[in-house]
């Protein structure tokens, strides 16, 4: 549907992104850089049709502060542009989970005051808890979702799909017409999930044994597609496929026969998330941002036109309950996600990983 | 005057190879980055059977591509340049070229509508009743082959063309009235004459269709990846860069054999047609 959200997505190269990080990292001070006062124009980085349109009008009303919006394709983008600016070059940027996490490992965001974000107290207490950043001392979620199957009932015969197995080893109901996403983080999961095994491990024997399993599978799949893969279930091309779960929605909206289902073997948690870059002269007027995006309508902007669930309980509340009834994985409640495996930065694994991911392509 | 050129070809040509050749030997780290010690271990790691099957899969499946083209450009060329008149001719031209105005990613897409289970072809198949279940047409080799031909075959006619065009037909005349039958005259006269031709149509056909990306991901599926899309990932997602650039590194010697085989086959023909 669109490919700034698509790429908002991409954690799956999580670590990847300290690149320059790690290269430029020496003889920074660790610091806070001389602030500016009154209003000022804030310089955010955002992917593409992910924030309401009229956003910088409504927060210049409100705070007096102005906004410089530059677009992302993909968090390694985002990532990037931080690095590779002067430091207070951006002093809000949008990123997904595990990249946030390796940002903050690097010490490469500003700790928040929590003081000034009142509206945090409009998240669910389950959004203080994410493992990448616990109480929210970092950064603060926008949207969070989980990925799993998305399978249209009315084309399958009796079966039904709720495992990442019916993917792996389907039966004749969906032989031929199952893809998976070609990510290198969700490219493992099923396999990975199927063996028990966790979707951040980068240990060189359960990394080949998922290689194995997901080699096999490959003879059975109609392809890999992280792109449309929800295009392909209405046009009846796949009956089941591994999907993100705001992504299933596009697909339920034009045909109702299609469902999302978190495999029983589990699944994983991404958030997208907002930081401050080290280095950012509007700590407080950012601050004044990170409250206001959590102001409820704009979460409920994010719910409603991008289909994504907020971990903002407030925007949440405020939802009709017939996009509930029509989009029934917009329901599934925070305490469901959170039982979900939080990607992770995989820090020096990454490349392991990635590595295991290329074989089962290659293979 | 040669100052500015050579600029040009050290700015843009000479100096982002050498930064990618001296990347290919440097430590990939962490988080992307690029340790500064030299290494081996990306050629070692390219050298993995892995990898060079995916570089082998790659090398069929453009040959496979240049020979389907050299198939079927090489009648186009002949019709367009001999047998058609001057107007039909221009018309015929500007139909080669007509689907660069297009973009090829979308070209590519229509492929999809057309071959997926659900698509024009499968859908007339089925209603004509030829078919009872629908074929697989997309998602494997056959349609990345088809795509590539598709995408690549008017660089193919292109240089036929100019070749086959400039050649004088009186030769030809000559030959037969010689007494050299058609295939024989084809054979002896017109093919030595227009190696060059197909010597740039295959190179032009082979290089593109063999660093090709977005084919294989769209039309194959990402099933069978092709060297382009390994490459493709190493930069964009696993951000690898060093064992990005060896395997750079290593289609760029694929492809400098391969323009040294070409200087060698033109001087040949060269001769050929001195001696002859």
């Amino acid at each position: 549907m669109n490919q700034g959200i698509r790429r908002a997505l991409v954690a799956g190269v999580a670590a990847a992104t300290l690149a320059v990080a790690a290269a430029c990292g020496g003889g920074e001070e660790s610091g806070t850089a001389a602030q500016e006062t009154g209003p000022v124009t804030l310089s955010v980085l955002t992917f593409n049709d992910y924030i309401p349109e009229n956003l910088a009008e409504e927060f210049e009303k409100k705070t007096g502060n102005t906004l410089e919006i530059t677009y992302i394709t993909s968090n390694e983008d985002g990532i990037a542009k931080i690095e590779g600016a002067e430091p207070g070059t951006y002093d809000i940027a949008f990123l997904t989970s595990p990249f946030t996490q390796g940002l903050i490992a690097a010490d490469k965001v500003e700790a928040l005051d929590g003081s000034k974000i009142p509206n945090l107290a409009n998240l669910y207490p389950e959004a203080a808890e994410l493992a990448y950043d616990p109480g929210n001392a970092h950064s603060i979620p926008y949207s969070w979702g989980t990925t799993g199957i998305c399978w249209r009932q009315d084309l399958v015969g009796d079966t039904v799909v709720d495992s990442w197995g019916d993917l792996l080893t389907p039966d004749d109901n969906l032989k031929g017409k199952v893809t998976m996403l070609d990510e290198d983080r969700w490219l493992l999961e099923p396999a990975l999930k199927t063996l028990g095994f966790s979707v951040n491990t980068t240990d060189a024997d359960e990394l080949q044994q998922a290689v194995d399993l997901s080699v096999q599978a490959k003879s059975t799949l109609l392809g890999y597609d992280a792109e449309t893969f929800y295009s392909k279930l209405v046009s009846g091309e796949a009956v089941a496929v591994q999907g993100w779960d705001g992504w299933c929605n596009y697909g339920t909206a034009e045909d109702a026969n299609i469902q999302f289902v978190i495999p029983s073997e589990g699944s994983d948690l991404w958030v997208d998330t907002l930081v401050i870059p080290k280095g950012s002269t509007h700590i407080e007027q950012a601050h004044q941002f990170m409250d206001f995006i959590l102001e409820p309508q704009n979460g409920q902007w994010v719910a409603e036109n991008i289909l994504y669930k907020v971990p903002n309980k407030a925007a949440m509340d405020a939802l009709d309950p017939a996009l509930l009834e029509q989009f029934p994985n917009m329901a599934i409640p925070p305490s469901t996600l959170l039982e979900q495996e939080a990607l992770e930065d995989l820090g020096e694994g990454q490349s392991a990983f990635t590595d295991a991911a290329s074989k089962v392509k290659a293979g | 005057m040669l100052a500015p050129a050579l600029l040009w070809w050290a700015i843009f040509l000479a100096l982002p190879m050498g930064l990618v050749l001296a990347t290919a030997f440097f430590k990939g780290g962490a988080y992307g980055a690029i340790i500064y010690e030299p290494t081996l271990r990306n050629l070692e790691r390219a050298l993995d059977p892995l990898y060079v099957g995916v570089l082998w899969h790659s090398v069929w499946l453009a040959a496979l591509t240049t020979v389907i083209c050299l198939l079927l450009g090489y009648p186009a060329a002949v019709y367009i340049a001999t047998r058609a008149s001057a107007r039909t001719r221009t018309l015929l031209l500007v139909l080669v070229i007509l689907p660069f105005w297009t973009n090829f990613l979308i070209r590519t897409y229509a492929w999809i509508v057309l071959l997926n289970r659900e698509g024009v072809i499968n859908g007339a198949l089925e209603g004509l009743g030829i078919v009872d279940e629908p074929l697989s047409l997309l998602y494997n080799d056959a349609a990345v082959v088809l795509g590539l031909v598709y995408g690549y075959l008017p660089l193919m006619i292109l240089p036929l063309y100019a070749a086959i065009e400039r050649i004088n037909p009186e030769v030809l005349e000559a030959a037969t009235d010689l007494g050299a039958r058609p295939l024989r005259a084809l054979r002896t006269v017109m093919l030595p004459l227009i190696v060059p031709g197909i010597v740039a149509g295959c190179v032009f056909v082979f290089v593109p269709s063999l660093g090709n990306i977005p084919v294989p991901e769209l039309l194959g599926g990402g099933r069978s990846e092709m060297i382009g899309n390994l490459i493709n990932r190493q930069f964009l997602t696993t951000r690898d860069w060093p064992f990005g650039s060896m395997l750079v590194l290593t289609l760029m010697v694929l492809l400098m054999a391969l323009l040294v085989l070409q200087s060698f086959v033109l001087r040949r023909s060269r001769q050929v047609g001195v001696d002859g």
